[in-house]
C-alpha cells in the first residue's frame, strides 16, 4: 500500500517535473526551424505552376504604373526552384524573358532576354536585395522559399486571418540579402503565409506583404489571388495579383534554359 | 475702474504680488510643450506654391534631405587603397543612419562594363581590402570621367570625396527626427575620425542645415539674453541710478519673459529660428514701460511727493500713454501675421502678447514692488536736462536750416531704398562660426554648390521616357544645362542611358550616345535596373509609370535673383526646344529665392493696415486730425530711411527683412506719441507758442525717450551679434531704424510744428472742440 502510494507519489512528481520540461525541449530556433520545415513539406510535389501575374506599382503621390508577366516555374529537388518570366507590359519591353535558378545556399542564377537586341544577357546576383521591374518587390521576395536561406526564432502564436498562426522570425543568411530579418505569420493548419514584415539592414521595419483570396489546387498546393507589398518608408507600394494557375502540366528542364529564353514568347 | 486698480495695488501690494507669482508660475508649466521645429520647412506656409510644387515632387520621385559626409584625406588623394577602404566602411556604416534609404559614394557607384557577350553592373569598388596601388589609375580614370560623381562625389583633383546619405523621414515627430539622425551621424563621424586619423570630415546638407537651425538659435539665446541682461542693468543703474528700480524692472522683464513664453507652449506653439528671438525682443521692449513710470515717479518725489503718492500719481499720468504705446506696439508685430512665412507670424504674436504682458505686469506688480522696496532720492545734478534743454536750444534757433536740410538727408537716404536687392541663400543664413556653414562652404570650394534645382519633365504618356524624341531633348537639357556659367553638376538619365548603350556595344566609345530606338533603350533600362542592388534604384530619377523623370542641377551657390533668373532660363529653354511637355521646376533653394519676394508683398499690406491703425489710434489720442497726419512723417520715414542706409551696410534685403518694416513701425510711434502729446499738452493746456512748446516737450520727455532709445537700440544690437542672419539682420536693421526714429524726432519734427504749426491752436482747435477738451482735463484731474 505505502509502496504502492509511494510509486505513484514519485510518477506523479516526476510527472510534475517531466512536463514542462518536455514542453520546452524544443528551443525557440527549433520550433521555427521545424515549422519552416513542415510548410515546406506540405507543399511539396506541385511538380510545376505557370499563372499569369499582373502587378500594379503606386507611389506616395497615386500615380500607377501596370505590368503583365506570365510565369512558369519547376519544382526542384534538393534545390531552389526553377522560373521563367515573360513580360507582355509595358508594351517597350514585351517579349522580355527572365529566367531564374534560384539555389538553397549561395546566389542565384539569372539571365535576362532582351529581344529588341536578341541576347541573353546574364544578371550579377548580388541584386537580389534590388526592385524587381521597379516594384517594391526585390528579387529575394519572389524567389522560392527554401529553408536553408534562413535562420529561425519562434516567437509566439497569434491569431490571424487563416485562424491561429505561427509567428516566426528569419534571419537571411546570405550577406547579400537586403533585409536583416523577416517576422512570418503561417496559419497552423495549412502553413500559408499571410503576412510578413520585412526589416532593413538598419532593422527598422521596411515594407509588409499580406497574403489574400487563398485556393487551392492539386488538393493540397494553395496560392494567393493577391499579394499587396506596402514600403513604410518611401509610401510606395505593389499589388501583384495571380490568374490561371495552372499545375503539372508536364515542364521539364528543357523548358527552363537560356535556349528556351529566346523562345519563350 | 483704473483707479481703484491703483488703490487696490498700492494697498494690497503683497496680494497683487502673490497673485501674479501664481499666475506667472501658472503658465510657466506651459514651457515644457515649447519644442524647436528643426526643419526648414517651416518657413513656408502649407500654400506656399514653391513648398506645394516641391512636395510633390518628392511624392513622385523620392524625397532628397540628405547628409553628406565631406571626405578630405590630408594627404590630398581619395584614390589610395587605404581611404577608399576607408569610405567603404563609412558606406556600410551609412546605412544604419535612422530613416536612411540611400547611400552613394564613390565605392558603392555601379559602375557597369562590358566583358565579351555579357554586361555587368556592379560596386566601382567591390572589395577594398584586395585593392593595391596598382589599381588606383584605373579607378580614378572612371571616376573622374564619370558625369554622375565629378563634382557631385568626387572632386575633379580627387582630393574631395562625398559619402551621400539620403533620409526619408517620416515627419510624424519632426522635433526628435533629425537631432536623432544627427546624433547618429556625429557618432559614426567620431568613430571614422577615431579610426582614420589622417582623414578630416565636414558635415553637411539639408539635415545639418535643419538641424543648425535649432542649434544656433539656441545657442544664441543662451549667450545674447544674459548679455542683453546685462546691458539692461548696467543702462538702468547707470542712467536712473536706482538700485531698487533696476530689481523691480528685471523682476517685471523676467515675469514677462516666463509667462509670454508658458503661455506660447499653452497655445501650442513651438519655436523656430525667428520665433525664438521671442526672449530678447520682450525684454528689449518691457523696459521701456518701467523707465517711463520711475522717472515720471522719480521727477514727483524729487519735487518733495511723498513714494506711494509719487507712485501713483506716476501711474496717473503715464497710464494713458503707456497704454497706447503698448497697444501700438503690439499693431505693429500683429502685423507679422500678414507674413508667407509662419515663423514670423508667431514671432509677431508671440511679442505682441509678450508686450501686453508687460504693460499689464507694468502697472501692478511694478508699483506694488516699488511700494515695498525701499526707495531713495538723490538730488540729481540734471545735467541731462541741461543736454536736452541745449538741444531744444539748438533746434528752435537752427529750425529755419534744419527743416530742408533734413528733409533732403531724409529723401536722398531713402532714395537708396530700392537700390537694395532681394536675397534669401539659405546657406548664408549661418555666419561663418556655424560649421555647417563652414562646410558647406569647403564644399563650394572643392565639388559643389548648396543651390540644387530639380526639373521634372512629364511626356503625359507611360514609358515616354524611352521616346528617343524624349531622350535626345533630355540629353540637349543636359547639356545645355552644363554649358551655363553657374553650373556645377548635372545629374540626367540621359548619361545613364548613353553609357548602358555603350556597354551594350563592348564598351566602344564611339556609341556614348542616344540610341534612337525606343524599344532599345526600354530594354537597357530594364536590364540595368534589373542589375541594380537595394537602395541604389532610379526611383529618384524616374516615376513609377516611366512617363516622367527628374533631372537634378547643382549650382554655385546663388542669390535670390540669379536662382530666379535662371528658372526662367530653363523655363524658356523648354519653350524654344521642347514645348510638348510639362515641365515642373522646384527645390529648397527655389522655395527660399521666392519666398523673400512673396513676404515683401504680403508685409507691404501688413504694414500698410498697421500704419492706417495705428495713425488712426494716435488721431483719437492727439485728438486732432491734423496732428494724426502730421505724424505719419516721423512714423514712415525712419524704417525707409533705414532701409536705404541697410544698402550701405549689406545692400541685400530678404525673409526677415521684410518684417522689419511693419515691427519696428509700433515701437518707434511711440516716440512720436510722447513727443507729440508733450507737444499738444504745452500748446493746448499752457498756451504756449509752438517754439515754448517744442522746448516744453524736451524738457519733459526728452531725457525718457533718449533712454528708452538706448535700451532699445541695445536690446537689438544684441539681437545683431547672433550667429544665425536671419535674426542678426531683423536685429540691426531695427536698431538702426529705431535710432533714426529718435534723430528723426528730435530734429525733423519739432522744426516740422513750428513751420506748420503758425496758427494759434487753444483759440482754433479747443474752440472746435471745447466740451471735449474740457471733459477730458476735467477727468484727468479728478483722476
Amino acid at each position: 500500500m505505502t509502496l504502492l502510494k509511494k510509486s505513484l507519489n514519485s510518477i506523479l512528481v516526476l510527472g510534475l517535473i517531466t512536463a514542462p520540461l518536455i514542453a520546452s525541449a524544443e528551443t525557440p530556433e527549433e520550433k521555427g526551424t521545424r515549422i519552416a520545415v513542415e510548410a515546406k513539406a506540405s507543399d511539396k510535389g506541385w511538380q510545376d505552376m505557370q499563372a499569369s501575374m499582373n502587378m500594379i506599382l503606386r507611389n506616395k503621390q497615386g500615380q500607377e504604373s501596370v505590368r503583365d508577366i506570365r510565369l512558369k516555374s519547376l519544382e526542384m529537388e534538393n534545390d531552389g526552384d526553377k522560373s521563367l518570366s515573360v513580360f507582355d507590359k509595358p508594351r517597350d519591353v514585351k517579349g522580355t524573358a527572365f529566367l531564374s535558378f534560384s539555389h538553397a545556399i549561395g546566389a542565384d542564377d539569372q539571365w535576362l532576354y532582351l529581344p529588341k537586341l536578341k541576347r541573353v544577357k546574364r544578371i550579377a546576383s548580388r541584386n537580389k536585395s534590388g526592385p524587381f521591374m521597379g516594384s517594391e518587390f526585390s528579387y529575394e521576395d519572389l524567389s522560392s522559399f527554401e529553408v536553408e536561406k534562413y535562420t529561425y526564432n519562434f516567437l509566439r502564436d497569434e491569431a490571424c486571418e487563416g485562424g491561429t498562426c505561427y509567428v516566426v522570425e528569419q534571419f537571411p543568411v546570405d550577406k547579400n540579402s537586403g533585409y536583416t530579418r523577416r517576422i512570418a505569420w503561417l496559419d497552423q493548419a495549412e502553413y500559408r503565409p499571410w503576412k510578413i514584415e520585412f526589416f532593413d539592414r538598419k532593422n527598422s521595419l521596411l515594407k509588409t506583404l499580406t497574403y489574400h483570396e487563398y485556393n487551392e489546387y492539386e488538393g493540397k498546393h494553395w496560392r494567393p489571388n493577391l499579394m499587396k507589398m506596402v514600403n513604410h518608408q518611401s509610401g510606395k507600394s505593389t499589388d501583384l495579383t495571380y490568374s490561371d494557375y495552372l499545375f503539372k502540366a508536364g515542364l521539364d528542364d528543357n523548358d527552363f534554359n537560356k535556349n528556351t529564353l529566346k523562345r519563350a514568347r | 475702474m483704473k483707479d481703484r486698480l491703483f488703490r487696490f495695488v498700492l494697498d494690497h501690494p503683497v496680494w497683487v504680488i502673490l497673485i501674479t507669482i501664481v499666475f506667472v508660475f501658472g503658465s510657466a508649466y506651459g514651457a515644457k510643450n515649447l519644442v524647436f521645429k528643426s526643419d526648414y520647412r517651416v518657413f513656408f506656409s502649407e500654400e506656399n506654391p514653391q513648398l506645394t510644387a516641391f512636395e510633390s515632387m518628392q511624392k513622385i520621385y523620392s524625397k532628397s534631405d540628405n547628409v553628406a559626409f565631406i571626405i578630405s584625406p590630408n594627404d590630398g588623394e581619395v584614390f589610395t587603397p587605404k581611404t577608399l577602404k576607408a569610405i567603404q566602411e563609412l558606406t556600410t556604416e551609412s546605412w544604419q543612419v535612422p530613416f536612411s534609404t540611400r547611400v552613394d559614394s564613390i565605392t558603392n557607384f555601379q559602375h557597369t562594363w562590358s566583358e565579351e557577350d555579357d554586361m555587368f553592373v556592379e560596386d566601382l569598388v567591390l572589395d577594398a581590402d584586395t585593392l593595391t596601388n596598382a589599381d588606383m589609375p584605373r579607378l580614378k580614370e572612371i571616376a573622374i570621367n564619370e558625369p554622375l560623381l565629378l563634382h557631385k562625389i568626387i572632386s575633379p583633383k580627387s582630393n574631395v570625396s562625398v559619402v551621400n546619405v539620403t533620409v526619408q523621414l517620416p515627419g510624424i515627430n519632426p522635433v526628435e527626427e533629425i537631432p536623432h539622425v544627427v546624433s547618429k551621424i556625429r557618432e559614426i563621424k567620431t568613430q571614422f575620425i577615431e579610426k582614420n586619423p589622417d582623414i578630416t570630415v565636414h558635415l553637411s546638407g539639408m539635415v545639418m542645415m535643419n538641424n543648425s537651425f535649432a542649434e544656433s538659435s539656441l545657442s544664441d539665446n543662451a549667450i545674447l539674453v544674459p548679455i542683453m541682461f546685462g546691458v539692461v542693468l548696467l543702462g538702468m543703474i547707470f542712467l536712473l541710478r536706482t538700485f531698487s528700480g533696476t530689481f523691480a524692472t528685471v523682476v517685471i522683464i523676467i515675469f514677462t519673459i516666463v509667462s509670454t513664453m508658458g503661455l506660447a507652449g499653452h497655445t501650442g506653439f513651438f519655436l523656430t529660428g525667428p520665433s525664438s528671438t521671442t526672449p530678447i525682443m520682450v525684454l528689449t521692449l518691457a523696459v521701456a514701460d518701467c523707465i517711463h513710470i520711475l522717472t515720471t515717479m522719480f521727477y514727483e518725489m524729487r519735487q518733495g511727493v511723498e513714494k506711494k503718492q509719487a507712485i501713483r500719481d506716476s501711474l496717473r499720468i503715464n497710464f494713458q500713454p503707456i497704454f497706447l504705446t503698448s497697444v501700438t506696439t503690439a499693431i505693429g508685430f500683429l502685423s507679422l501675421n500678414f507674413s508667407d512665412s509662419p515663423p514670423f507670424r508667431d514671432l509677431g504674436n508671440m511679442v505682441a502678447a509678450g508686450v501686453m504682458l508687460a504693460f499689464i505686469f507694468s502697472i501692478t506688480l511694478f508699483p506694488a514692488m516699488l511700494s515695498l522696496l525701499p526707495l531713495k532720492v538723490k538730488a540729481t545734478k540734471e545735467g541731462k536736462l541741461d543736454f536736452m534743454h541745449k538741444l531744444a536750444g539748438f533746434v528752435v534757433n537752427n529750425r529755419k536750416i534744419l527743416l530742408p536740410s533734413m528733409s533732403v538727408i531724409m529723401i536722398t537716404v531713402i532714395l537708396f531704398m530700392p537700390q537694395n536687392t532681394l536675397n534669401d541663400d539659405f546657406v548664408k543664413y549661418f555666419d561663418t562660426s556655424v560649421p555647417f556653414r563652414q562646410a558647406t562652404d569647403y564644399m563650394q570650394e572643392n565639388l559643389s554648390g548648396m543651390s540644387t534645382m530639380e526639373i521634372s519633365i512629364e511626356t503625359g504618356e507611360s514609358s515616354g521616357i524611352n521616346d528617343p524624341k524624349f531622350l535626345r531633348s533630355v540629353g540637349d537639357l543636359t547639356e545645355w544645362l552644363r554649358t551655363q556659367p553657374e553650373t556645377d553638376h548635372v545629374s540626367s538619365l540621359s548619361d545613364i542611358i548613353k553609357r548602358l548603350n555603350k556597354n551594350m556595344h563592348s564598351d566602344d566609345q564611339n556609341f556614348y550616345a542616344l540610341p534612337d530606338d525606343r524599344e532599345l533603350s526600354a530594354q537597357y533600362l530594364l536590364l540595368y535596373e534589373m542589375s541594380l542592388p537595394y537602395g541604389l534604384d532610379l526611383n529618384n530619377q524616374l516615376n513609377v509609370d516611366k512617363s516622367s523623370t527628374r533631372v537634378i542641377a547643382t549650382f554655385r551657390n546663388l542669390t535670390s535673383t540669379e536662382q530666379i533668373e535662371i528658372e526662367e532660363r530653363i523655363y524658356a529653354w523648354f519653350k524654344a526646344h521642347a514645348p510638348t511637355y510639362q515641365v515642373d521646376i522646384a527645390s529648397p533653394n527655389l522655395m527660399f529665392a521666392h519666398i523673400g519676394q512673396r513676404n515683401i508683398k504680403s508685409m507691404l499690406l501688413g504694414t500698410t493696415v498697421a500704419l492706417i491703425l495705428i495713425s488712426l489710434i494716435l488721431g483719437f489720442a492727439l485728438r486732432s486730425v491734423k496732428f494724426g497726419l502730421i505724424s505719419l512723417i516721423p512714423n514712415i520715414a525712419p524704417a525707409a530711411m533705414g532701409f536705404g542706409i541697410w544698402y550701405f551696410i549689406d545692400g541685400q534685403i530678404g525673409l526677415a527683412l521684410s518684417v522689419v518694416a511693419g515691427m519696428t513701425l509700433g515701437i518707434i510711434v511711440d516716440d512720436t506719441v510722447h513727443f507729440l502729446s508733450k507737444y499738444l499738452h504745452a500748446r493746448r493746456e499752457r498756451n504756449k507758442d509752438p517754439k515754448a512748446a517744442v522746448e516744453y516737450a524736451f524738457a519733459s520727455v526728452g531725457r525718457a525717450l533718449w533712454i528708452t532709445t538706448f535700451v532699445l537700440v541695445a536690446g537689438f544690437m544684441v539681437l545683431a551679434q547672433s550667429s544665425f542672419k536671419l535674426n542678426a539682420d531683423m536685429g540691426l536693421l531695427t536698431a538702426i531704424t529705431i535710432l533714426i526714429a529718435l534723430i528723426v524726432d528730435f530734429l525733423f519734427l519739432p522744426a516740422l510744428l513750428m513751420k506748420l504749426d503758425k496758427s494759434d491752436i487753444s483759440t482754433t482747435e479747443n474752440n472746435s472742440n471745447p466740451a471735449e477738451g474740457e471733459h477730458n482735463d476735467s477727468v484727468k484731474k479728478i483722476a
